[in-house]
Parts: C-alpha cells; sequence; structure tokens
C-alpha cells in the first residue's frame, strides 16, 4: 500500500517541481497566445509576447483573470481547443445569474481526476476501500470529480449523490463504505442521522473527504468524533477543475496545491501585488496543464496563506490554509455559490426596492438563507393571497436564479438598517472562517 | 355607496399590532371595525374609520404602508340565518368573497358587514335587487 498516488511528483524536489513549472507554463502561454484571443489581447497590452514568459518567475509578468471574464466570455470565448476535441462540460453559478461554463478533454478529465485520486490516496484510500460519494453530481464537479478519482484509485466507487439520507445510511451499512466524500454539512448531517438510528456500530467508516463549503475546526472535530474516522479537506473550483486543486495529508495543518498543474499564489487583492509565503492575501491560479480552458492567473477570491513549511507526510507541493475569508462578497450556501448581486437582478426584476438584506446561518448542521426585504405601496395590496402570491413569485425567482431555496420575508419600510456608506447587505451568522 | 378601508403592512410579529394601535390611538382616531389577516410573516389589517384622510397621512408619516380599499358595507337583520340569506345570494351568482368582517352600528337589531368580493359593483346589484340595503358609514350612526 503506497502513501502516494503519484510519488514521483507528490515527493518531487523543489527544482523539479520548478522545472515541471517552467516547461508546461512556457507551452501554456503559447496555446494561450495561440487559441485565446481575449488573452493575447491583454498580452499585447502589457506589451508582450510569448517570448517573454521563459520560466515560472515570469508568471508574474502575465494579466489576470477575474470571473466577470468567464462571464463575458461565455460560452466559448476563453475556449483553447477545438470543441470536437472536449469531452465534458461541468458548471458553477456566475456573478449575476450567467453560469460559468468550464470545458475538459480528456486529459483534463485524466489530470483532475489524477489530483482527486491523490486526495484519496492521502486519505488513506486503497484498492480495497468502498468509496461513498455523496456530493452532487451533474454539473456541478464535486460528484464527478472524487468519482473519477475512486476509479483511477481503484476503489469500489458508489455514486450516491446528494440527498436521500435513508438509502446512504443503507448502502454505508450494506455495503460497508469505508471513505465518504461530501460537504462538511452534509457529513455532519449524516453523523447525526446514523446516531438517531443507532446504527454507529454498522458503520465501517474510516476517512472522509470534505469540501465545497467553509467549515470550522470544531466542526472537523465533532464529524471525526461522531464518525469515528479521520475527516480531510479538499479544495477546488469549476474554474480551475473542481475539487483536487488541493487536499489534505495526515498531517491536518493545511493542503498540499497540486503545483504541477496549478501554480498558486498569494496576491494582495487591492494593489495585485504578489506576496511572499507566508503573508495572507488573495490566492491566484493559474492552470499549467489543462487543453480545453486553461486560465492565466485566475483570481479566486479566497483569502489564504501559502506555507512551505517541510510536511511529515513527505509531499514536496505547497500547502494552503483553508480560505479565511473573501475578498468578495460571495457565500457558499449548501455548497452553491451565492452573490448578493443575483439576489440583487431578482428583486429589481420584480419590482422591489433595493433595500434588502441576506441572512444566512446554519440550522442542524444545514445552511439556511433568508432574504429579507422590504415591502412597497406598489407591492402592497388589501389582499392577501395577491401579496402571498407575490411572495412566492419571489422565492420562485430566487429558486431559478439560485439555484437553492431562499427563504423570502417581506418586512415594514425602513427597517432595514442603513448604514452611511456600504450597506450591509449580508449577516452571514455562521462564523465560518477562522484565523 | 362604497365604504372606504385602509388596509395595513404588518410584520407578523409580537408588539407591531399594539404600536399600530398605539399610534392611531395617539392621534385619537377611532375605530370603527378592524380585521387581521395573517400569513406567516407579515399580516394585512384592515380598518375602517370615520376620517380616511386624516387616518391615512398619520399612518403614511408613521412610514406604515398602506392602501385605500373600497368596500360594501351591506345592512342584514340582527336575526338567525340572515348572513347565511346574503351571502347565499352572492354564492348562488357565483361571486366570491375575498374576506368579510362586520362593523359596529349603533341601531338595534340591525348588523352590518363589510364584504369585498371580485366584482363589487355586480354584488351590490345583486343584493339591492334582492332587498338588502348598502349603506355608507352615515347609515350606521
Amino acid at each position: 500500500m503506497s502513501r502516494y498516488f503519484q510519488p514521483e511528483i507528490e515527493c518531487a524536489s523543489r527544482e523539479e517541481i520548478r522545472k515541471i513549472q517552467s516547461e508546461r507554463l512556457v507551452k501554456q502561454v503559447q496555446n494561450i497566445w495561440d487559441n485565446v484571443p481575449m488573452y493575447r489581447k491583454r498580452m499585447e497590452e502589457k506589451g508582450l509576447t510569448p517570448e517573454d514568459i521563459k520560466s515560472v518567475d515570469d508568471l508574474s509578468k502575465l494579466p489576470f483573470t477575474e470571473k466577470d471574464d468567464l462571464r463575458d466570455q461565455y460560452p466559448y470565448g476563453l475556449l483553447a481547443r477545438p470543441l470536437s476535441e472536449c469531452v465534458r462540460i461541468q458548471s458553477t453559478s456566475g456573478t449575476t445569474g450567467r453560469r460559468v461554463v468550464a470545458f475538459y478533454t480528456q486529459h483534463d478529465i485524466d489530470l483532475w481526476e489524477e489530483c482527486c485520486a491523490r486526495a484519496i490516496v492521502a486519505a488513506g484510500g486503497t484498492k480495497e476501500d468502498v468509496c461513498h460519494v455523496s456530493y452532487g453530481y451533474g454539473l456541478f464537479t464535486g460528484g464527478p470529480g472524487l468519482n473519477g478519482g475512486s476509479h483511477k484509485v481503484g476503489c469500489l466507487t458508489l455514486p450516491m449523490s446528494s440527498g436521500n439520507t435513508e438509502r446512504q445510511i443503507q448502502f454505508m451499512t450494506d455495503l460497508g463504505s469505508t471513505i465518504l466524500c461530501c460537504t462538511p454539512s452534509y457529513a455532519a448531517y449524516l453523523a447525526e442521522s446514523i446516531e438517531e438510528r443507532g446504527v454507529r456500530d454498522q458503520i465501517k467508516l474510516k476517512a472522509g473527504i470534505f469540501g465545497a463549503e467553509a467549515w470550522t475546526e470544531e466542526m472537523r472535530r465533532g464529524i471525526e468524533e461522531k464518525l469515528g474516522i479521520k475527516a480531510y479537506d479538499i479544495y477546488g473550483l469549476t474554474e480551475i477543475s473542481g475539487p483536487g486543486v488541493s487536499f489534505e495529508c495526515e498531517e491536518q495543518t493545511g493542503m498540499h496545491v497540486n503545483e504541477d498543474h496549478f501554480i498558486p499564489e498569494i496576491i494582495n487583492p487591492i494593489t495585485g501585488e504578489v506576496l511572499p509565503d507566508g503573508e495572507k492575501g488573495e490566492l491566484v491560479f493559474t492552470s499549467i496543464s489543462k487543453e480545453a480552458f486553461p486560465l492565466m492567473r485566475y483570481r479566486t477570491r479566497d483569502i489564504c496563506i501559502l506555507s512551505r513549511k517541510k510536511c511529515s507526510c513527505g509531499r514536496t507541493h505547497v500547502k494552503m490554509t483553508k480560505p479565511l475569508g473573501r475578498s468578495d462578497d460571495m457565500l457558499i450556501v449548501k455548497g452553491v455559490n451565492v452573490f448578493p448581486s443575483q439576489i440583487e437582478t431578482v428583486l429589481m426584476n420584480q419590482g422591489y426596492p433595493a433595500n434588502y438584506q441576506i441572512i444566512v446561518d446554519r440550522v442542524n448542521n444545514s445552511d439556511t438563507i433568508e432574504v429579507q426585504v422590504e415591502m412597497t405601496p406598489e407591492m402592497f395590496s388589501d389582499n392577501l393571497s395577491v401579496v402571498s402570491e407575490k411572495e412566492k413569485e419571489l422565492v420562485n425567482g430566487l429558486k431559478a436564479m439560485l439555484g437553492i431555496y431562499a427563504k423570502v420575508k417581506l418586512v415594514a419600510p425602513k427597517t432595514i438598517v442603513r448604514s452611511e456608506g456600504k450597506a450591509v447587505r449580508v449577516i452571514d451568522k455562521r462564523n465560518l472562517y477562522q484565523g | 355607496m362604497a365604504v372606504k378601508q385602509i388596509s395595513v403592512f404588518l410584520e407578523n410579529q409580537p408588539g407591531k399590532l399594539a404600536e399600530f394601535a398605539a399610534v392611531l390611538s395617539a392621534q385619537k382616531i377611532n375605530l370603527r371595525a378592524i380585521s387581521v389577516a395573517e400569513a406567516a410573516d407579515f399580516g394585512i389589517v384592515r380598518i375602517i374609520v370615520d376620517d380616511v384622510f386624516n387616518a391615512v397621512t398619520v399612518l403614511k408619516s408613521e412610514n406604515y404602508i398602506c392602501s385605500i380599499t373600497d368596500v360594501l358595507a351591506v345592512e342584514v337583520q340582527d336575526e338567525a340565518g340572515m348572513l347565511a340569506n346574503m351571502i347565499g345570494v352572492l354564492g348562488a351568482e357565483g361571486i366570491n368573497i375575498e374576506y368579510m368582517y362586520n362593523i359596529l352600528g349603533k341601531i338595534s337589531n340591525v348588523a352590518y358587514m363589510i364584504i369585498r368580493t371580485n366584482v363589487d359593483a355586480q354584488a351590490a346589484k345583486i343584493l339591492e335587487a334582492k332587498g338588502f340595503k348598502i349603506v355608507d358609514l352615515e347609515a350606521m350612526k
């Protein structure tokens, strides 16, 4: 049993990693110069040609990519390969409702799945394991990514997807699941459900790989205790590939970034200046191996710290902390990206005023989101069913935009606090970010 | 002959109705009728007052959302079966009552109902044809 999925890469020396990164970066820059007009134009604006990028040291010369670029270039603008070479799309929400679509060639799928396989092996997975994947499948990358990784490791893979807790527990007990992959909040929920049913002694889980949303150290310890497992964090984003961009090892002190495919940088979110290792700032990724949808210096908006401290697990890849916050106003609710601007768009479309507040909470380990909006004379009627109907329309509109249920609460005028300067649009009661 | 009703949006929370009543009380506005309809998080309070303009001015200055609606006030004899009789007439004609509540009158043996239907003008005609009186606020004093 190996402790690593690809030891030659995962434990490579810094020089070897830099060599791989430099080679791939140079090749990738040529690729985007040749195939992605937006990048060529931006490089030209900076007076750059592919010859200016000779090694990973030149990375910071390249322009950034923002989430809005993905929206503006939707759907094919950032594609660097002919569609005929692509075999898959995955998708995530954009800032204003237009979705972000990422394309994959078979090579891209393979490297993504290998990254997930590294994470599964780091969590103790072998081909003897039963890997229970309860991330959502479909456009969301969670299910497909871990599913593919599990195949690569050779685990017996249970493509459970999310929901239907009864069935989840039944399969867990009947088929002896040993590794659970899902969001931490769902893991906590499953742990409680298992406890309630008194079937903890029939559960063979030994490890969990949990990601796609922020969670605290207390939550980790709670899940570990309740399920009798070791809980590993995993990080990723659809724009870069999906889960497995980085993952935790047994040390549980940060996530190793798969640096042979994704080069991380930490920048000052205001000036864009690159910060040294150990400093807190915005995490930026450059995907150097991907063919179809390679992003240059993609600003994740996640605030992190990178550390090159030697890890006891033997892996040499740089470690990132869990996101310590966001440099934009994105919320992750039930694993889904939610932007206040999306909610505002729905409100405006339905004739509501801009006086609203979003309240996010976690009740019984499940995220809740409530949109409070002030009533207006135009929306009001003497007829209760007319007002209730409008309320329902708003709930439906939000569901269509966000993909998740948001409770709507109509409140009296002037009850939502107006602050001087920036309005406090979001109250997140979950306190998920630490550090 | 319609009566003006004021509908007010209130949050469904302890103390909100009391606050509302206190605002009216402070301005010495006397209620002739009140009804409360509630949803999960909000409610609609409907009131009938003598001086609609004054009441609305006061409520608006206190940031309440309110609207004025014409409703029918129907006189019925204060006897068993008379209400059933009156609304039976509307039901038979396929007229839907959206809401209804009673209003105080000062004449004995007579009760007054405030009704709002999907077609008030037609409802008024039908009721009058069946001998029911549609009245205004003055008539109830």
